[in-house]
């Protein structure tokens, strides 16, 4: 199993939070507790060396996914396996040694970098706390590269987070990420807080460490344009459920899910083909009070009884792309070939 | 030529402080005409959002216009004194702004916002207002609008929530409409719905929008022309298809190179180096010069000399690549391309 091909492996993955009232308004009011389940049942495989991208709107669960898989929350249900090891069932020991092996890029490169600590410091993180590193002029050697890595000058060690623009901060918090040496990143919205040009300029370096050190990506984002951009395989969320995964050119040009049709038909058109938008009706319900069946039913232009009263199971195909809908099953749908 | 609805002449916002004055908006010239949406595009920091500002005379202080006119069906309004201004904004000019949120007060019903602007504006009585307000909620799609009518804005969605403010900025029927980011802070789903009523809506009042955005892609379905700002000024500016298809300025080609395109596979973006200056380091010359790719082929001019708008092939750039084959426009005001 530890040489096997797969990385990560998340195993029908659920977390819920609970959201009710305080205790004594429930009790005067009559009320139930409410749970909001995040991410309601979510499997799937990261292969060494590739990008898997979650894309899906607000709400749907994405972010969680990412903070599950690296231990920020503990999952309600299921289990994420880490190169074999299960992560809820390794010892404390083992833990701290998988931990080091997997990093964490976050959205908003102002909030995460702590503003008091200079940049050679916060490299320098994960290199002590990890107890990778104890002699300084190592660290200091080795934080030096790794600024240069990420396109930076040595110098820029003494200063503080806010002497940097938002890229360069976001190269700070990649800089950080990669200092421990891991083969697995994941990154929750890297570019979302960025302008084009400087988005352009994380995503390739994104891709350059990528080619350089054989790393693999778990990238969570809403933009499709930057996913089609830098994944191999794409997975489609809606309301805590994945709907549709397969790899990046097969979602695109032959989207299978209503869902994820409609996500692609909505995004302009920069070409300016003439093609016209098909703006969906609806938008996403409120996951407390999730639809039954197959939750995406109100929205879905092909959705009948069975939709509505039966949740849908996941179909895998022989190419390993998954979908989970009855209109598809059922072959009631009529499959969209991009122009 | 039919007179522009609104003409904008060598704009200039600066920005009082200590460290001395900042140009945040510098010798800007724009017309928009009746009928026409205007796209602006530009990276944080562009100056795009003070010019929407400074056109509906809502700089917050200490920003002040420092020089420049702006005429609105050929009556000069940046000089009137804020009272007079009070009856223009709403009446003449709608606004509608990034955060749907922010922009309703949440102590009031929609209802009373949208009904107060009505009779502020226009000479009815409440009850016909009231009709007014039900009618343009109707209009803009928010279902069972004589109820929602009694509903505060938290009782509304992200997407509906700009609904409401899209109505209101309709409400006294004005002839332009600055609208400042409004899809950002939406899903693309409902960025989708948002884009097609803004459009629809328009064209059946003859109301004309300058979009200001970040989006490119936005801007590619919604606008007829579009100016490309950086720091401060107007770098390209022309019909839609032109600027984005046969972009003239090195900073316009950077920035299409730049946004990952759906289907189409690249190995690498196009990738400007550095990022935009500062307000109080604005290289002298082209302010774009130290990212310039192609400032070799030009010169010393390009570091000494600032370029007005050039006549670039089918658009205008402001620089100096241009300068032999078009004639020179020394005002920096930008001729009419659209016919």
């Amino acid at each position: 199993m530890k040489n096997s091909n797969v990385l990560l492996e998340v195993r029908d993955v659920a977390r819920e939070f609970d959201v009710s009232k305080p205790w004594l308004n429930r009790v005067i009011e009559g009320q139930p507790k409410s749970i909001l389940k995040a991410v309601d049942g979510v499997s799937f495989t990261i292969n060494r060396g590739e990008t898997l991208s979650l894309v899906g709107e607000s709400g749907c669960g994405k972010s969680t996914i990412a903070r599950v898989v690296c231990g920020l929350y503990a999952p309600s249900r299921g289990s994420v396996v880490f190169d074999g090891v299960d992560m809820a069932k390794a010892s404390v020991n083992e833990q701290q040694q998988l931990r080091k092996r997997f990093q964490m890029i976050f959205q908003d490169p102002y909030a995460s970098l702590n503003p008091r600590w200079r940049v050679g410091k916060i490299i320098a993180e994960p290199l002590i706390s990890h107890g990778i590193m104890t002699d300084k002029v190592e660290i200091k050697k080795r934080v030096d590269q790794l600024l240069t890595q990420v396109g930076l000058s040595p110098l820029d060690q003494e200063k503080f987070p806010h002497e940097f623009s938002g890229g360069q901060r976001q190269r700070i918090s990649i800089a950080r990420a990669l200092s421990s040496n891991p083969e697995f990143l994941v990154c929750d919205e890297p570019t979302s807080a960025l302008d084009v040009s400087v988005q352009a300029q994380i995503l390739n370096l994104m891709k350059d460490l990528q080619r350089e050190f054989g790393l693999t990506y778990l990238f969570i984002s809403h933009n499709l344009a930057v996913v089609s951009h830098i994944s191999t395989r794409v997975g489609v969320m809606y309301l805590g459920r994945l709907v549709e995964m397969a790899d990046t050119k097969t979602i695109f040009n032959r989207p299978l899910h209503p869902y994820t049709q409609m996500l692609l038909s909505a995004i302009p058109d920069l070409k300016m083909t003439g093609k016209q938008r098909t703006p969906v009706a609806g938008e996403v319900p409120n996951p407390l009070n999730p639809p039954s069946g197959c939750t995406f039913h109100p929205r879905c232009p092909y959705a009948n009884d069975r939709c509505k009263s039966e949740a849908p199971k996941m179909i895998v195909a022989d190419d390993g792309s998954m979908v989970s809908c009855h209109a598809v099953e059922e072959k009631r749908i009529p499959i969209r070939l991009a122009a | 030529m039919t007179t522009p609805l609104l003409e904008v002449k060598n704009l200039r916002v600066q920005f009082p402080t200590r460290r001395g004055l900042l140009t945040a908006v510098d010798d800007i010239s724009l017309t928009i005409a009746p009928g026409e949406v205007l796209g602006v595009v530009g990276e944080s920091g562009a100056g795009k959002s003070l010019t929407g500002a400074a056109i509906i005379g809502l700089l917050e202080p200490p920003g002040r216009i420092a020089s420049g006119e702006i005429l609105l069906n050929g009556r000069r309004i940046d000089n009137l004194p804020p009272d007079e201004f009070r009856k223009i904004r709403g009446r003449e000019i709608g606004a509608i702004f990034q955060d749907p949120l922010t922009s309703l007060n949440p102590l009031y019903t929609v209802g009373r916002q949208i009904t107060e602007t009505i009779l502020t504006h226009l000479d009815v009585t409440p009850a016909q207002a009231k009709q007014r307000a039900i009618d343009l909620l109707n209009e803009v799609g928010i279902p069972a609008a004589d109820k929602r009518i009694d509903h505060y804005p938290h009782q509304f969605s992200g997407g509906m929530r700009q609904r409401v403010v899209i109505s209101l900025a309709l409400a006294a029927q004005p002839k332009l409409i600055i609208a400042d980011e409004p899809t950002t802070a939406l899903d693309v789903s409902i960025q989708a719905q948002i884009i097609t009523l803004l459009k629809k809506l328009c064209r059946e009042h003859g109301t004309s929008v300058m979009l200001v955005t970040h989006d490119m892609g936005v801007i590619a379905e919604t606008a007829d022309r579009v100016a490309v700002m950086y720091a401060g000024r107007i770098a390209e500016i022309g019909p839609v298809a032109e600027v984005i298809h046969n972009p003239q300025h090195p900073y316009t080609v950077g920035l299409m190179g730049a946004i990952p395109n759906l289907g189409e596979e690249v190995e690498r973006l196009t990738q400007i180096d550095g990022s935009m200056p500062r307000l109080n380091a604005i290289p002298t010359g082209c302010a774009f010069n130290p990212r310039c790719t192609r400032k070799g082929e030009v010169g010393v001019r390009c570091t000494t000399e600032r370029p007005n708008l050039l006549n670039a092939g089918n658009t205008q750039a402001a620089c100096w690549l241009y300068s032999d084959t078009g004639t020179t426009n020394t005002t920096n005001t930008p001729q009419s391309v659209a016919a």
